[in-house]
Formats: structure tokens, C-alpha cells, sequence
């Protein structure tokens, strides 16, 4: 197990050098800051070459990156060409909403496709079964922000249900989030991680309730109920984490745009102003943060699985 | 023998409904995608005397904001986005089926470096990396194609490289080595056709993906860039509110279009993989 998880771990710090490598590199492909910087040929060559000195762009790339890689690690990302703010403070403070909305999409996306997965599999080509499959087919085919304006256009225009965009009411001293701000963006986001899920939940339930050890607590009249809930759904938690852990790369995609449609003030927002405003630092900041995230998720399902499945550790 | 397995598969494939249902109705949309040029009542750019009108029988789709007939610019943004999730697909997989080709066969070292660039390459989010892409090169029908390409392969890749190494310790591929073919031909004629199944299923999946991703990438104004019409930027309106509650026929045509695509590309792989697997052979 120890040699396992050893194994791992060096794996993921070698995809996590290559990262900042990759990061950086793209960084340098996006343009000179200096450049980008000045603003207007009204600055001289010589201030212009002083700017670039005092910021460690007249050195080898080697030395720049290492340099740049330093600050990382300390947690200073540089400032943002738009409003001159650290790029660390308003990821802090971006990233708050963000969790609140994917966390709470990746609760209600794995409650309606496990249910539905296990409906479907326990009820396998019944009418139910293939309204389910189905819907989980169109759920995994809408775009993101289709839905999201299908969704404004039904429950906050027409019906005035629900508010259409923000985190909470605006004006008012509140902190914090709103419920009825959340539930349309969370709903959009769950939607279609749902769709992607239930059919893989509900093939591994299939295989799962087919196997011999059900059969056999079957035959003994433990009734079907109990053996689904007391036998079965235990065996089903590997096929869960290894939906939870697909989605969690995708998690952030998906948020990007469906907080862009609902003014939502996340990292998705924050991203999509720095890319429209070309906000480099911010954008690089934000792409390193979430493939560190992404790896590190990644490395803990790794290990997760090898507790609950001891056959993984032999790969 | 060869005619045989694949009226077998064809025989299966017939067998989902679904699938037989959205094989054809992608076939039209194709069709009518690459005619649109010849049926279009109106041309896509043709500012008409009408602005924002609602569907009549002049405009059966109604025109935009400045007068375009909406149903002409749908079957272009058909064909851009069809043109788009068809190439990006291709570059995709051909991409991925080399470097997991690669991978599994060498192994070793070789294995090693292509795996973990794939899992660096994975590890950004993939909005992120197109997103990034866009600000590096300027968005356009071109560089959309290039971009969904070179971020999707990974998945293929990982694909591939599973299949040629269960196919590896098979004993046909022992015995090609044994008789001394020469790598190029094992890799070739024996084990790329017998992974073909698994990458055409997943190439339909990748197809969905990339015309989902010009969509958000076009709708976020990103990606294909007006007056080129893409089924995306036609919904690039729907973020007004007046747009969004007094025009409806505007956004939700297009976004239909991109359902009914999607959904039918998604029912083509499902029906596929039924088909292809042998297991399901009843």
C-alpha cells in the first residue's frame, strides 16, 4: 500500500512539474508584458529596458522561470494588467462562490444520477427504465448555456420564480449566497453531469446485481430491497467515485460558462473577463491553480480506490 | 469472412432504434448542411427589409436583429458547425490513435513520457486550455478546428494505448512476432484494426463534445466570429434580455438545431458500441 501510494505521488509531482513547465511556456508564448505593459509607443527604449530589467526579462528563460516558479510556490502570482490588484487576492475572494456552486452541482448531480441509475437498473427495460436512459441522453447533449437561458427565459422571466443572475440580492447588506440565487446555475450544472453519469452508474449496477453473491442473497429471500441497499449499493460505491472523480475536471469547465451566463462572481467569471480583457497573469494563475487541483483530486481517488478496491495496488 | 462480421454489426446496429432513428437524421442534417448553398431562400448575409420579425411565411424562422432570414443562417451554422466537429474529430483522433499506438507498443520509456504528457495535457481543464488557445490565436472557422483538435486527443490516446496492450499478449499478435513480421506490420495489421471499434465509438463522442464546445466557444464570442454564422454565435444574442423574452425565435432554433445534433451523434455511439461489442451478441 505504502510503495502504492509512494508510486503515485511521484507520478503526480512529475505531472505537476510538467504543468508549470507547460504554464509557463504560454504564458511566454502570449507576449512580452513589457509590451503589453507600456500601452503606447510614447515610452522610451530606455525606461522600456530599465521596466524589463527591474522585472527579470532581460535574463535566460531559465533563470525567468525558475524565478517565476519561486514566487509561485509563495503564493505570489503577479498583479493583473486591469486593475493592478495581486492576482492571489482576487482568486481568494473569487473562489469562494465557485465552490458553493460546484460543490452544491456535484451533490444534486450525484443523488439524481445514482437514483435514477439504480432505478434503472433495477427495473432494466421497463418503461421507466427507458424514460430514464433517454433523458439522461438529451441531459448529456444540451449546451451548458442553452439550458442556462431556457431555464431564465422559463422561471425568471415568464414565471418570476427565481432570480435570473447574481449571487444574492443586490442593495441589500446581506453577505454571503441566496438559495434562490443558487438553485437555476445549479440545477444547469447538474443537468448534464447527471445525463453524462446515470448510464455508467446504472451498467455498473447491472453488472453488480447480476453476480453470483446477489444472486445467492436473493435465493435466500432476503428480498430484493435489502439486497440492493444492504449488498449491493456497498459494491456500487467504486463505479460512484470513480463518476465523482470524471466530473471533477470537468466541474470547473463547465462553470466557467454557466457563470458567465448568471453573473455568477466566480473563478468562471474572473476567467472569462481576463480572457476577453487579456488579463495574462490572471488567466495563467487560474489555469495552474486548476490542473494542481485537478492532479491532486485525481491522486487522492488513486488512493481512494486502493483502499476500497485492494486489487488496484497490484497495477 | 470479413463480409460477414460486418453485416453482423450491421445487423445489430439495426437493432437500436434510436440509433437507426438519429443515424438518418444526422445524414439529413449533413446533407442538408453541405446543400445549404443551393437551398437557402435567402443569402445568410442578406439584410432583408424586416428586423427582428417573427416567424412568417416569407421567414419561416423569423429574421434577426438586423434583418437576416434566421432559418438561411441556421443551415450555414450547420455547415460551420458541422464542419468544425467533423475535422476537430479528425485531427483528434488521428492524433490519439498515434500516440497511444506508440505508447502501447514500445512501452518502456517511450510509454512513459507520451502517458505522462498526456496526463499534464489532461490535467488542465479543457475549457481553459481552448479558452487560452483563443487568446493566442485569433478566433476564426480555422483556428477553432485546429484548437478542439490538438486539446481532444488525450482521451483517444488513453484509449488506444489500453486496447494495444490487452491486444499485445494476444496470441495471433505472438505469433505474427514469433513468424518475424516486422513491427510497422503488427502495429498496422493486426492490432489497429481490431482497436478501430473503440475509436470510432469514442470519435463520436469526441464529435459531440466539439460541436458543444464551438457552441459555448462562439456563444461567448470566442470562437467563430459573425458574419460567419455558426449554430453558437446565433445564440450570442440571447445574453440581452430584450433578445432573450421578446424574440425567442431567434435563440431557440438554433439551440434546437444543436440538441437534435448532438442527441443524435450521442445515439449513433450508443448504438455502435452495442453493435461492436461482441458480448451483446444475442
Amino acid at each position: 500500500m505504502a510503495k502504492y501510494i509512494i508510486r503515485r505521488v511521484l507520478i503526480a509531482l512529475i505531472v505537476l512539474f510538467g504543468i508549470t513547465v507547460i504554464d509557463f511556456l504560454i504564458m511566454s508564448l502570449l507576449g512580452n508584458p513589457i509590451e503589453i505593459l507600456s500601452g503606447g509607443p510614447k515610452v522610451s527604449d530606455a525606461m522600456l529596458a530599465r521596466r524589463a530589467e527591474s522585472m527579470g526579462l532581460d535574463q535566460p528563460v531559465i533563470v525567468q522561470y525558475l524565478n517565476w516558479l519561486k514566487a509561485v510556490m509563495h503564493g505570489d502570482f503577479g498583479y493583473s494588467y486591469t486593475d493592478y490588484q495581486p492576482v492571489s487576492n482576487q482568486i481568494v475572494s473569487h473562489l469562494g462562490p465557485t465552490l458553493i456552486l460546484t460543490v452544491s452541482a456535484l451533490v444534486l448531480s450525484l443523488i439524481i444520477a445514482v437514483a435514477g441509475g439504480i432505478y434503472s437498473a433495477v427495473h432494466v427495460h421497463s418503461k421507466g427504465d427507458y424514460v430514464i436512459v433517454t433523458l439522461s441522453f438529451i441531459g448529456q447533449s444540451v449546451p451548458g448555456f442553452f439550458l442556462a437561458l431556457l431555464l431564465i427565459y422559463i422561471f425568471a422571466v415568464r414565471l418570476g420564480w427565481v432570480p435570473a443572475s447574481g449571487m444574492r440580492e443586490l442593495g441589500t447588506d446581506t453577505e454571503g449566497v441566496s438559495v434562490a440565487h443558487l438553485i437555476l446555475p445549479c440545477v444547469t450544472l447538474a443537468v448534464s453531469m447527471a445525463g453524462r453519469n446515470i448510464r455508467y452508474i446504472r451498467s455498473a449496477m447491472l453488472e453488480i446485481l447480476n453476480r453470483d453473491y446477489l444472486r445467492a442473497a436473493e435465493a435466500r429471500g432476503i428480498g430484493k430491497r435489502r439486497v440492493i441497499w444492504k449488498h449491493a449499493l456497498r459494491n456500487a460505491l467504486i463505479p460512484i467515485l470513480t463518476v465523482t472523480g470524471m466530473e471533477i475536471p470537468g466541474l470547473f469547465g463547465g462553470s466557467v460558462i454557466i457563470e458567465q451566463v448568471f453573473s455568477w462572481p466566480g473563478i468562471g467569471l474572473l476567467t472569462v473577463n481576463a480572457v476577453l480583457t487579456r488579463d495574462y497573469p490572471v488567466i495563467m494563475a487560474v489555469c495552474l491553480l486548476s490542473a494542481v487541483v485537478v492532479l491532486v483530486a485525481n491522486l487522492l481517488l488513486d488512493i481512494l480506490y486502493a483502499v476500497v478496491d485492494p486489487t488496484v495496488r497490484l497495477t | 469472412m470479413e463480409e460477414s462480421y460486418f453485416r453482423s454489426v450491421l445487423r445489430r446496429f439495426r437493432y437500436h432504434r434510436a440509433g437507426v432513428v438519429s443515424f438518418w437524421v444526422v445524414v439529413v442534417m449533413m446533407v442538408l448542411a453541405v446543400a445549404a448553398p443551393l437551398i437557402v431562400p435567402y443569402s445568410p448575409d442578406a439584410i432583408n427589409e424586416e428586423f427582428s420579425a417573427a416567424p412568417s411565411v416569407a421567414h419561416w424562422l423569423g429574421t434577426d436583429q438586423i434583418g437576416r432570414d434566421v432559418l438561411s443562417r441556421l443551415l450555414y451554422g450547420m455547415r460551420t458547425s458541422l464542419l468544425i466537429g467533423v475535422s476537430a474529430t479528425l485531427i483528434s483522433t488521428v492524433i490519439g490513435v498515434a500516440l497511444g499506438l506508440l505508447a502501447g507498443y514500445l512501452g518502456g520509456a517511450a510509454d512513459q513520457i507520451i502517458m505522462r504528457f498526456t496526463d499534464m495535457v489532461m490535467s488542465f481543464p479543457y475549457i481553459l486550455l481552448i479558452l487560452v488557445a483563443g487568446v493566442i490565436f485569433r478566433p476564426g472557422l480555422v483556428s477553432m478546428i485546429l484548437i478542439l483538435g490538438f486539446v481532444d486527443w488525450p482521451g483517444v490516446a488513453r484509449l488506444v494505448r489500453g486496447d494495444v496492450l490487452s491486444l499485445k499478449k494476444r496470441d495471433f499478435v505472438t505469433s505474427s512476432r514469433i513468424a518475424g513480421m516486422p513491427g510497422s506490420y503488427i502495429m498496422f495489421s493486426d492490432i489497429l484494426p481490431n482497436t478501430m471499434g473503440d475509436i470510432l465509438v469514442f470519435a463520436t463522442t469526441v464529435m459531440a463534445t466539439s460541436i458543444l464546445d464551438e457552441a459555448a466557444l462562439s456563444f461567448l464570442g470566442l470562437g467563430v466570429q459573425p458574419p460567419t454564422a455558426s449554430l453558437g454565435n446565433m445564440l450570442n444574442g440571447a445574453g440581452s434580455v430584450t433578445v432573450l423574452t421578446d424574440m425567442p425565435w431567434l435563440w431557440l432554433s438554433p439551440g434546437i438545431a444543436i440538441i437534435l445534433l448532438v442527441v443524435c451523434v450521442n445515439f449513433v455511439g450508443d448504438a455502435l458500441r452495442d453493435a461492436l461489442d461482441p458480448a451483446m451478441v444475442k
